[in-house]
């Protein structure tokens, strides 16, 4: 042996953990650096100028009025749809295709890096909100140019902070039911279950019983955020909003991160 | 810290301490005990489902133990800062995104443990993968590129430690050869190495102490000798050619010692000295004199692992009789 003595202690003394920006920057890089990823990215946001171009011919052509909030709504369809998948492939691609034991294995901290993913998630919203914002303005003058009609822009403000909670719903209860199921084909399917079958049937039980209508609101996520849509929320559709995201988003987030804290990663 | 074991023998670096991993009712790893030292190579050895991967995942906090503790440089993993600039670790190169081209994998890490992207193409250069290939997804990997791809990753932040699950795994034999190099070098600068295998050929010219283990326990450890010292119950056996083996039989059965045809040549339970020794003093021409103990370390693995082992040999064909 060409070595005498050893250390026998690791020197981290000059060695601080990983920075949660680092770990949020990383994680904002995995979302885009393989095809399927870069893809969806494309894909949401071609899907969200071709409906507004179709709308756009619409409206014209029918010689429509329509406001910004129109436009802003016409996006929320390839948006509500898209932007959640990527909120359950953020989490389940780890498990999947098995990167979680190297991402753990850099930063031990399960909850550190389910963090950081939340976060990047927060910030493709905000990014997802300023392209929609911009989009829309940018629909809403070209119908006044073409038409010739005035512009009506509502609170754009506001408005813009309703779509930003809409974006931030669907990605953080995509993110949340995949982290619960830790499967992408299975939170995928669970999350239009719940996004296109389960408001149907809310809405059924609610027209066959009294008792469900004044129920509904609490408990469907998807129906109170009806308000948001349209710009109409008030008063205690706030709070409805409230208890049945805690539902829907919180509820199925916190088991999720629980089950990633005590799963074996393998 | 820099300290010597009051024996003045090197101190362990990675310490396992009575680690025991239970499914249920299925026990993966038996209360197993064992140190690694630094500056040295250690292999952990045994078939497929002894447990080596058990006991490495829980090494690095991907698997809780259900008993027992394991620490490196005195420290529980979780608890190592940006660990990957620590410990450097392979637990399967095909645990990547199959969709990330090797160089975006090696990037990642890179950037996670805050390295400048020049260490990537250093790691790249090291583990021979060109620039083309490294712009290729992983998807379109061999397995033997994947362990390159992993063994970069793994040492990319330069860690003092190295935990590696069958590395050689995959690769060509020149690809061993070339592995096995490296990590003799790291090890050679201080470097602690832990590595399995299910191949003792594998492990055996590399690793300075091996540990074996079967059915989720160790059944051996020790350095080559030492293992082979217990595998042949201190007797030695010598492989010998001569020119004339029939006059080299006789004079070797003079000397009371015991000989057996074996291939070409004599099998002698004796050291290749006397039987040297004899040949020179009946000037008998030899062509081949060699330790014949080698088979010897293959039985003593196949022996103390049989339990787990799927096919049984058959009596006659113990590996020590395969010719070479």
């Amino acid at each position: 042996m060409s070595v005498t003595t050893a250390p026998t202690t690791l020197d981290v003394s000059h060695t601080s953990s990983v920075p949660f920006a680092r770990l949020v920057a990383v994680e904002l890089r995995k979302l885009a650096d393989t095809r399927a990823g870069r893809w969806l990215l494309i894909a949401i946001a071609a899907l969200t100028l071709l409906v507004l171009i179709i709308q756009l011919s619409v409206v014209l052509g029918q010689g429509l009025h329509p406001k910004y909030v129109d436009f802003l709504q016409g996006m929320n369809t390839p948006m509500g749809i898209l932007l959640p998948v990527l909120g359950v492939l953020t989490v389940t691609s780890e498990w999947s295709q098995r990167t979680a034991m190297v991402t753990f294995t850099l930063e031990p901290s399960r909850v550190r890096v389910v963090a950081a993913k939340f976060v990047s998630i927060l910030l493709i919203s905000v990014v997802a909100l300023v392209v929609g914002v911009l989009l829309g303005a940018l629909a809403n003058t070209m119908y006044g140019a073409f038409s010739g009609h005035t512009v009506v822009w509502g609170s754009p403000v506001k408005l813009g902070f309703y779509y930003l909670l809409l974006y931030i719903f669907g990605m953080a209860t995509g993110f949340a039911f995949g982290a619960l199921f830790l499967n992408s084909p299975a939170g995928i399917v669970i999350y239009f279950v719940y996004s296109f079958v389960l408001p149907t049937i809310f809405g059924i039980a609610a027209a066959l019983m009294n008792w469900f209508e004044s129920l509904q609101p609490w408990i469907d996520f998807n129906f109170s955020q009806s308000g948001l849509i349209d710009g109409t929320i008030a008063g205690n559709e706030w709070a409805k909003l409230a208890v049945s995201g805690i539902l829907w988003l919180v509820l199925p987030l916190a088991i999720g991160v629980w089950r990633i804290r005590r799963a074996e990663v393998k | 810290m820099w300290s010597v074991g009051r024996d003045g023998s090197l101190v362990a670096m990675i310490k396992v301490e009575g680690l025991t991993r239970a499914y249920g009712s299925f026990i993966a790893v038996d209360d197993i005990t064992f140190e690694c030292r630094a500056g040295t190579v250690t292999g952990f050895l045994g078939p497929n489902g002894a447990g080596k991967t058990t006991t490495m995942r829980v090494m690095v906090g991907l698997t809780p133990p259900t008993r027992g503790d394991v620490t490196i440089g005195g420290l529980h993993y979780k608890d190592i800062p940006n660990p990957g600039r620590h410990v450097g670790v392979l637990l399967d190169a095909s645990a990547q995104h199959a969709g990330r081209t090797g160089r975006e994998v090696l990037e990642i890490g890179a950037r996670t443990m805050g390295l400048p992207s020049g260490r990537v193409d250093e790691m790249l250069e090291l583990v021979s993968l060109d620039a083309r290939e490294s712009k290729r997804r992983v998807r379109n990997y061999s397995l033997g590129m994947r362990q390159r791809l992993g063994i970069a990753h793994a040492l990319l932040g330069e860690p003092t430690v190295l935990i590696l699950d069958e590395p050689a795994n995959g690769l060509d034999p020149a690809g061993i050869r070339w592995m096995r190099g490296l990590l003799q070098g790291y090890a050679d600068r201080g470097g602690t190495v832990f590595l399995s295998s299910h191949l003792l050929h594998e492990v055996e010219q590399i690793a300075d102490e091996m540990i074996l283990i079967g059915n989720g326990r160790i059944v051996a450890r020790g350095t080559r000798d030492e293992l082979l010292r217990d595998a042949t119950g201190g007797v030695s056996t010598t492989l010998v050619t001569a020119l004339d083996n029939q006059q080299l039989a006789e004079a070797l059965t003079d000397k009371g010692l015991v000989v057996h045809t074996a291939g070409e040549g004599l099998r002698v339970t004796a050291e290749p000295v006397d039987v040297g020794r004899v040949a020179a003093d009946h000037q008998i021409v030899l062509t081949d004199l060699r330790a014949g103990n080698e088979g010897g370390l293959e039985d003593l693995f196949l022996e103390l692992t049989a339990d787990t082992q799927r096919d049984v040999l058959p009596n006659e064909v113990t590996a020590s009789e395969v010719p070479a």
